[in-house]
């Protein structure tokens, strides 16, 4: 992760945040979502509509991996810098899913690490980013243990953790919540909003839950058919 | 490099067939230079219309293995219908896998154990019901109808279709169609065959194919259990391919040429037999029958698949019995004593068999499992399945009959001035081992959430980073499993040994095969016994492996 510092400031500074420049997305060439929108650092755009309508297609290809099924012209923009033809791996655009998706074979330590950038090097300096991630989120101490012994929040708490870490410049969501029952839904809401706030990242949200809207608390695009 | 991995296992599984095809074709029609045929003629055909029983030959073939095909299809499939979702289905389906592992010829020779006049079965029954107290005079292994040969078939066949279905009914959504059937007042098995079978069938249709081929082909089991006054006739290619006579090589490729099309005509009539059945089916459907035969179909299906699973199991406890056997006299139901004499006599030759046999497996699998990991990892980056166009590409090597291709194979070796050498028979031995390797590795290779692959990219890890921390660590169980089956498959592999190594390579498996003309029961014995411990022990790491590697993860530790 070469690029991981901070570049020199050019002349006029770019648009941060996260742009969405004419993206049309069509399948076997019938359009089916388009999007041009701009998020400004530690703002929640949020994308409302029914499934089937092609949030996860738009959050897929701003992510690096549309499927070859589908084609996609516009631009993607993370923190001034075009990514449209950057691997996946290079956009440093996080991601969370509905399932926490820990990685079964890693500790949970592990799974941290995993998502450390390079930039952090040493065997005691990584392990104490994993330590303070985990005490983040109070889970200090949880390092060695096996992600399928944790409650279901506990992962979801690994799961945005593991995001963090690997400091992305935006965060795109996938009905992140949608699996948590109530009490820990406005929880999680709060602390992966919260989080994101404080870090300054631009976050694209996609659901159909329209208190996920209402916690996000920034503007919303309905791609409800007729809205 | 990854790019390169599916042209270069194409080109290493069908090269052979196709070279092979043509090798086999030329001196068929009389040309083949270094033997002195420079032109094109009939003449090959003319000798080998002329040899003796050939009509009994063809006829054998045939009947054999599409009898042994069409009785385990049959078998499997009403087993399924009537017993899917119950215990006894849960019960076979654990007893049945690892019998899978056990290489034909040991299979073979176990039921010859079993029921032959001085077998297990007769001593067992002696002299208390049968009154026998000497072996009685029959010919019951390797009697002129070959229905010796049809049950061993059969009985190595059924495993095999079982798992295939097994592998294929999670697609058909199963049991919800057979309650849905139910709920329309269909019987069990009227249900699910008229229900579940039209859509598990087209999937099972490549593996009944390759069932056919192999069975109207076989080799091996043909000299454990087949007639030989005449032979089915791939026995009698084997024969004249190895014969001293180079003339001989004429005939015999035109004979490759007659096996290709026996096991061609055979498919056929399987063919025409599906179409008979969709039309009598549907006609059923219409009708709305809604019996299918149910208790006499269940009970059949059962006794049947009891029957042939007790006596294969049977038969592998009567080889394990005689290579410890000390003294055993008919009709005694045990051995007097049991010791370990036969295993230290022959420890040697049963080493030095075993070393040239992993020398071949052990570099023929891994080759196998990195081609199919490179084809599979390049699959995922491309975000494209290719499942459709190279299935049936898969099975090509599994539905030409090898004895075919491999004596043509053999001719393009000599050219290449590798033949008779490891490095031939290992590539023979790859064009059987790729396919299963792939077959047992792909689908749990794509069932793999590809979530997992973005969430670690958008983390910043590169493509090769996810291969080898995240999705090869995945698929761990799956590729130790497929390398395990990868092994059992080159162990047990008997033609592409002997006739690309030329007989110079003594595996397992041609030793065993070729002491079974002297009936020598305890070292026949030795030689099963040591063909079924090595899959046994590959199986056994491949089940070790992932439990080590995830002995602290949950998710992964409980065998799937």
């Amino acid at each position: 992760m070469r690029d991981a510092k901070p570049t020199p400031a050019p002349e006029t500074p770019p648009p941060a945040g996260l742009v969405f420049d004419g993206v049309r997305i069509a399948r076997q060439g019938v359009p089916l979502i388009a999007l041009d929108a701009r998020v400004a650092p530690g703002e929640v755009l949020t994308l409302m509509g029914p499934s089937g309508i092609g949030k996860s297609t738009l959050l897929a290809y701003a992510a690096g991996f549309l499927d070859p099924a589908f084609s996609a012209q516009g631009r993607v923009l993370v923190g001034g810098r075009d990514v449209t033809d950057l691997p996946a791996h290079r956009r440093h655009v996080g991601l969370l899913f509905q399932d926490p998706l820990l990685f079964p074979h890693l500790s949970v330590g592990d799974n941290l690490a995993f998502a450390l950038p390079e930039a952090i090097r040493g065997r005691s300096a990584r392990r104490d980013a994993v330590h303070q991630a985990l005490s983040e989120v109070e889970l200090g101490g949880y390092d060695a243990r096996d992600p399928a012994t944790l409650s279901g929040g506990q992962k979801a708490r690994i799961a945005l953790m593991r995001v963090l870490v690997s400091e992305p410049r935006a965060l795109l969501l996938d009905e992140p919540f949608s699996k948590l029952d109530t009490g820990l839904k406005a929880q999680m809401r709060d602390l992966v909003f919260g989080k994101a706030r404080r870090r300054g990242l631009p976050v694209l949200l996609v659901t159909h839950d329209r208190d996920d809207a209402a916690a996000a608390g920034g503007p919303i695009i309905d791609l409800s058919p007729g809205a | 490099m990854l790019k390169l991995a599916p042209l270069g296992t194409l080109a290493l599984m069908l090269g052979p067939v196709i070279a092979g095809l043509a090798g086999t074709v030329l001196p068929a029609f009389g040309y083949m230079p270094t033997l002195g045929g420079d032109s094109l003629s009939l003449a090959p055909f003319r000798d080998l219309l002329s040899r003796p029983g050939l009509a009994t030959s063809l006829a054998l073939s045939l009947g054999t293995g599409l009898a042994a095909s069409l009785g385990a299809f049959i078998i499997v499939i009403l087993f399924t219908a009537a017993f899917e979702g119950g215990r006894l289905f849960r019960v076979m389906r654990a007893l049945l896998s690892p019998l899978l592992a056990v290489p034909h010829a040991a299979a073979a020779f176990g039921l010859a154990f079993l029921i032959a006049p001085s077998g297990w079965a007769m001593r067992l029954l002696s002299p208390w019901a049968t009154g026998a107290t000497r072996p009685p005079d029959l010919l019951i292994i390797g009697d002129p109808y070959g229905l010796s040969m049809t049950l061993g078939l059969m009985a190595k066949e059924v495993p095999f279709l079982l798992l295939m279905v097994l592998a294929a009914l999670p697609q058909t959504d199963s049991l919800r169609a057979r309650n849905v059937a139910t709920g329309l007042g269909y019987a069990r098995v009227a249900g699910w065959l008229s229900a579940v079978l039209p859509r598990l069938y087209p999937q099972i249709r490549l593996p009944v194919f390759a069932v056919i081929a192999y069975a109207t082909s076989v080799v091996d089991v043909a000299i454990i259990l087949g007639p030989t006054t005449p032979a089915p006739l791939a026995v009698r290619l084997v024969g004249w391919m190895r014969d001293p006579d180079l003339a001989m090589r004429f005939t015999a490729s035109a004979g490759a040429l007659l096996q290709l099309s026996v096991s061609a005509l055979a498919i056929g009539l399987w063919v025409a037999g599906e179409r008979l059945v969709a039309r009598i089916g549907r006609a059923r459907l219409r009708a709305g029958r809604r019996q299918a035969g149910e208790r006499p179909f269940a009970a059949g299906a059962a006794l049947a698949m009891g029957g042939l699973t007790a006596a294969l199991l049977a038969g592998l406890l009567a080889i394990a019995l005689w290579s410890f056997a000390g003294r055993w006299r008919f009709p005694g139901a045990l051995p007097d004593t049991l010791t370990l004499t036969s295993w230290q006599a022959h420890l040697g030759h049963l080493g030095a068999a075993s070393t040239v046999t992993l020398v071949i497996a052990v570099p023929v699998t891994l080759t196998a499992l990195v081609l199919a990991l490179a084809c599979l990892e390049g699959e995922t980056r491309k975000g494209i399945a290719l499942r459709h166009r190279t299935l049936p590409l898969l099975y090509v090597p599994l539905i030409v009959p090898q004895i075919a291709f491999l004596f043509g194979f053999q001719i393009l070796l000599l050219t290449l001035g590798i033949a008779d050498t490891l490095l031939a028979v290992g590539l023979a031995h790859l064009v059987f081992v790729l396919p299963y390797v792939f077959l047992a590795l792909s689908d749990p290779w794509r069932a793999i959430d590809p979530r997992y692959g973005h969430v670690a990219s958008a983390l910043g890890a590169s493509p090769n980073r996810i291969f080898w921390r995240i999705r090869l660590p995945l698929a761990l169980r799956a590729a130790a499993t497929a390398a395990a089956l990868g092994l059992a498959v080159s162990v047990a592999q008997y033609l592409p040994t002997l006739l690309i190594g030329g007989g110079r390579h003594a595996t397992i498996t041609t030793e065993a095969v070729a002491l079974s003309a002297g009936g020598n029961r305890r070292l026949i014995a030795l030689y099963a016994m040591t063909q079924m411990i090595l899959p046994f022990l590959a199986f056994s790491l491949a089940a070790l492996a992932p439990a080590v590697a995830f002995r602290r993860r949950q998710a992964l530790r409980a065998s799937a």
